[in-house]
């Protein structure tokens, strides 16, 4: 299928978003929200382009690139002027809420913006509401975390604020995290995150700590994994394997001779 | 017992029809919110108890009905006495026993409880006089006062489930949606999307399964048309819905009610209970082969969720947060398969389109917006309560003849309709006819029908803020335009009505608003600006008058008016005894003083005055 990107016509493939269709001509277009590993949700609103078509006689309208798929003859426009104004409205926006944040800061700047014109929030934070972590948590079948309240108090909890019940410890949640505020720490053989404490489990070789029982508990239930897997530590696994490949090479070169 | 073939139904009707009509006399005590909220339910056994005792001839205890709304709420609690409509108002327990012994033993009318007219002062016996009433035409509200909401077969002997029966035993699928297309209507829920084409949409869709949802959420501030609805006439929603469930081949519906209407939650129960025990829900209904079942889904109060997207996550389950509708909701709904969404008052609206036909409801009201629509008044009007009016009637005759126009004789400054997302129309527009398209030309729109009348002690710039303040607590938080952009707007409002606002706050207020319109993910943050927008466009110098004179015209901001006692004061000290704050000092008979700097400007004095002694400046 064929559509029309700033003025040159590309092909994408059907059920693409647009967003990766047009990044992928080397545009340029900011987003917080948006990440690899999990599916897109519109929630920062950056990705806006403006979009018609030429039986539309005129008629444009903005939608966020990242949940609108490609469609044959569709005409996108990805930097107009109202695109720039309404993506710099909300970068100043957001630097009110985290006038502290690298992340927001940089991407402000770029679109001319040291300083908010709004108020700053006093009880903002680093955290820019872009969902990866609780998506992630989701993608992973636990949702041990979700957004609770509403309007501008909405923040990244656990249920009722207190220790999560489904959560595993894996950190997939701080990983993914562009900003960096979700806090974790690993310390005497536990890990910490929202507010619970896991059991770290060592690795039988070397003593290395590897992951929280929880987190191997359920690997072995989800992935049908043996328990005995996680007895070991991946770099212990590989010296193992190694070994064993030695063993393999030694009879390649009787073959040979 | 089970009804379970269309000639079993037209027999039922028949012995339900002679119960119905069987008491020579009735006595309706009406039973809706309003009226309970002011003792109804004890008027109701007052009658059945005294009539009881009578031993009438003509008045049973089978005549006396309790019925859901009637609609005159500000008059409650109503008592209608048929064949007459002998109206009384304002009934009291006490009242009961000489409604007994006059009215209804000896035909005698009670002066005291009759409907007296506001502007003619004239009293009107028969409430079809009344043009509060004699104004309406009652297509969705046509059982609502008239029938007991808990009794399937009061309305079946209205003709109740008439509409459904034709469908099964004469018309197609397609040759439903098509006399729904036809009468064109249009969705009541606020954006008047033909109903008609959703319909025939959904049903061109491959899937598995279809579902079909009743939204009733009905959030906004002020309108309360759907819970009337729902708590009043219950079945007429039904048999809507499983028209509906035909039309699109749907096995599976879901009423979703919030949690705050619990009369409306326990009505609705109650009539999917009765309906499917009847054999009117559930497998093969009327023995037509059609399988169709309702569950009721409990919304917790979140505003958003009338929105549809959030609407579908929250019965799913799931937070309700809204999502991009760029692929539309009746093509990828709920659990992500094609669904109909439609208003309680659009389904309610259906069967009597079935019955009555196609040509019949178009050619009431406009070309462009058929029909009749209901409209929710308060605010600063005299007669409160639900109306029923054809499409095209001025603002003016809802808001005058109708509903009595404004009460103190105070003037009228503005109306807002489509509730919070809605906008403010002044005086100048009130002659536009009401229909989807003028609304929302006007800068205003249809909505779930609300209409909060102002009068000119009102301040359209704290009315603005206060709805700034709901939608920015009620936005769900996901996207940052909405979220953010809105909290930001209530914070200029607020230093606009504080008196610290400046011009510049206003231009910027008027960039980020549309950047809210444009950039916001669903309706509500699209929408979420038009308090403010709308404000402006009519009273732009009311907030001017706030940043430029610091002075609040309509008296209403507290750090910019203040009280005094003019000459007309007589010294009665009334309003030094409700001062909270002890402000006021005087002694009988002569003119009071207020300290204005102990003076909390909370309107007190001003409210106890009989005099029109406090000026506000």
């Amino acid at each position: 299928m064929h559509l029309t990107i700033n003025g040159k016509v590309i092909k994408a493939a059907e059920g693409e978003m647009l967003l990766p269709a047009i990044r992928r001509q080397g545009i340029e277009i900011p987003a917080l929200c948006d990440h690899a590993a999990v599916e897109p949700c519109g929630a920062c609103r950056l990705c806006m382009v403006e979009i018609t078509r030429q039986d539309w006689n005129g008629w444009r309208r903005h939608v966020t690139s990242c949940l609108y798929p490609v469609e044959e003859g569709l005409i996108v426009s990805t930097h107009t002027p109202q695109v720039l104004e309404i993506r710099r409205t909300i970068l100043d926006l957001y630097l009110a809420r985290c006038p502290n944040s690298d992340v927001i800061q940089k991407m402000a700047e770029e679109y001319g913006l040291t300083k908010t014109s709004y108020e700053i929030i006093p009880e903002g934070d680093n955290c820019i509401m872009c969902y990866a972590c609780t998506r992630i948590c989701e993608m992973l079948g636990k949702s041990a975390i979700s957004a609770v309240q509403r309007g501008h108090k909405k923040v990244i909890s656990a249920p009722f604020g207190k220790e999560p019940p489904d959560c595993i410890g894996c950190l997939s949640c701080a990983f993914i995290c562009p900003t960096d505020v979700i806090e974790w720490r690993d310390q005497n053989g536990t890990r910490t995150i929202w507010s619970r404490t896991f059991e770290l489990i060592s690795c039988t070789a070397c003593g290395k700590q590897i992951l929280t029982r929880d987190f191997a508990d359920y690997l072995a239930a989800k992935r049908a994994v043996p328990r005995e897997y996680f007895e070991t530590c991946d770099d212990c696994k590989r010296v193992e394997l190694s070994r064993k490949m030695g063993g393999l090479v030694d009879l390649a070169k009787e073959v040979a001779l | 017992m089970r009804i379970d073939s269309i000639d079993k139904l037209s027999r039922w009707r028949e012995e339900c029809r002679r119960t119905f009509t069987a008491p020579q006399r009735k006595v309706f005590v009406c039973l809706g919110e309003a009226c309970l909220a002011n003792g109804a339910e004890e008027v109701f056994h007052e009658f059945q108890k005294l009539v009881a005792e009578r031993k009438l001839s003509d008045v049973t205890v089978e005549s006396v009905t309790k019925t859901g709304c009637h609609g005159f709420c500000s008059l409650g609690p109503l008592v209608i006495i048929e064949p007459d409509g002998t109206f009384y108002t304002k009934v009291g327990k006490a009242d009961v026993a000489k409604i007994v012994d006059k009215t209804l033993a000896a035909r005698e009318v009670i002066d005291r409880l009759v409907y007296v007219d506001a502007g003619t002062k004239e009293k009107k016996v028969d409430y079809h006089t009344i043009p509060f009433y004699a104004r309406q035409q009652r297509i969705s509200l046509r059982n609502c006062g008239a029938i007991d909401p808990h009794k399937l077969v009061d309305y079946i002997a209205v003709g109740g489930y008439g509409a459904l029966a034709k469908v099964l035993a004469t018309m197609t699928p397609q040759q439903v949606i098509d006399e729904i297309t036809n009468s064109r209507l249009r969705g009541r829920g606020g954006a008047g999307f033909p109903t008609g084409r959703k319909w025939a949409t959904c049903a061109q869709i491959e899937a598995d399964i279809r579902y079909v949802i009743c939204n009733g959420d009905e959030g906004d501030p002020g309108a309360f048309s759907d819970r009337t609805t729902m708590g009043s006439d219950p079945h007429s929603v039904l048999e809507g819905m499983i028209i509906c469930a035909y039309a699109v081949g749907s096995p599976q519906g879901y009423i979703y009610v919030r949690e705050e209407y619990p009369l409306a939650v326990v009505t609705l129960q109650k009539a999917v209970d009765q309906a499917r025990e009847r054999g009117l829900l559930g497998q093969n209904i009327l023995g037509s082969g059609l399988s169709f079942d309702i569950k009721i889904s409990r919304g917790g109060g979140a505003f958003v969720c009338g929105e549809s997207s959030a609407l579908m996550k929250s019965v799913a389950g799931d937070v309700g947060e809204p999502r991009a509708k760029y692929i539309r909701s009746v093509i990828k709904g709920l659990h992500d398969k094609p669904t109909v969404l439609n208003n309680v008052e659009t389904f309610a609206t259906i069967p009597v389109i079935i019955e009555r036909g196609a040509d019949w409801f178009a050619a009431i009201g406009t070309k462009k917006s058929t029909g009749t629509k209901v409209f929710s008044l308060a605010g600063k009007i005299t007669n409160t309560g639900l109306v029923e009016v054809p499409m095209g009637i001025t603002l003016r005759e809802i808001i005058f003849d109708i509903g009595g126009g404004i009460p103190d004789g105070r003037k009228f400054k503005a109306v807002q309709t489509g509730g919070p997302s809605g906008g403010c129309l002044p005086e100048n527009k009130i002659d536009l006819p009401v229909d989807f398209d003028t609304l929302t030309e006007a800068g205003s729109m249809m909505g779930s029908g609300g209409m909060v009348i102002m009068d000119d002690r009102t301040c359209m710039v704290e009315v603005a803020r206060y709805f700034l303040s709901f939608l920015a607590s009620e936005s769900c938080g996901k996207c940052v335009p909405c979220r953010e952009g809105l909290y930001q707007l209530l914070q200029y409002c607020i230093k606009i009505c504080d008196g610290v606002g400046t011009e510049a706050d206003l231009a910027q207020m008027e960039q980020m608003a549309k950047v809210i319109q444009i950039g916001s993910l669903c309706g509500l943050g699209q929408s979420g600006p038009n308090p403010f927008l709308s404000t402006l466009m009519y009273f732009r110098d009311e907030y001017l008058a706030h940043i430029r004179d610091k002075k609040c015209p309509g008296g209403v901001c507290r750090k910019l008016i203040t009280y005094t006692i003019n000459d007309e004061c007589t010294g009665c000290m009334a309003c030094i005894s409700v001062c909270p704050v002890i402000a006021i000092t005087g002694e009988k008979k002569k003119k009071h003083i207020i300290d204005q700097a102990l003076c909390s400007r909370c309107g007190s004095c001003y409210a106890v005055c009989k005099f029109d002694a406090i000026d506000i400046k």
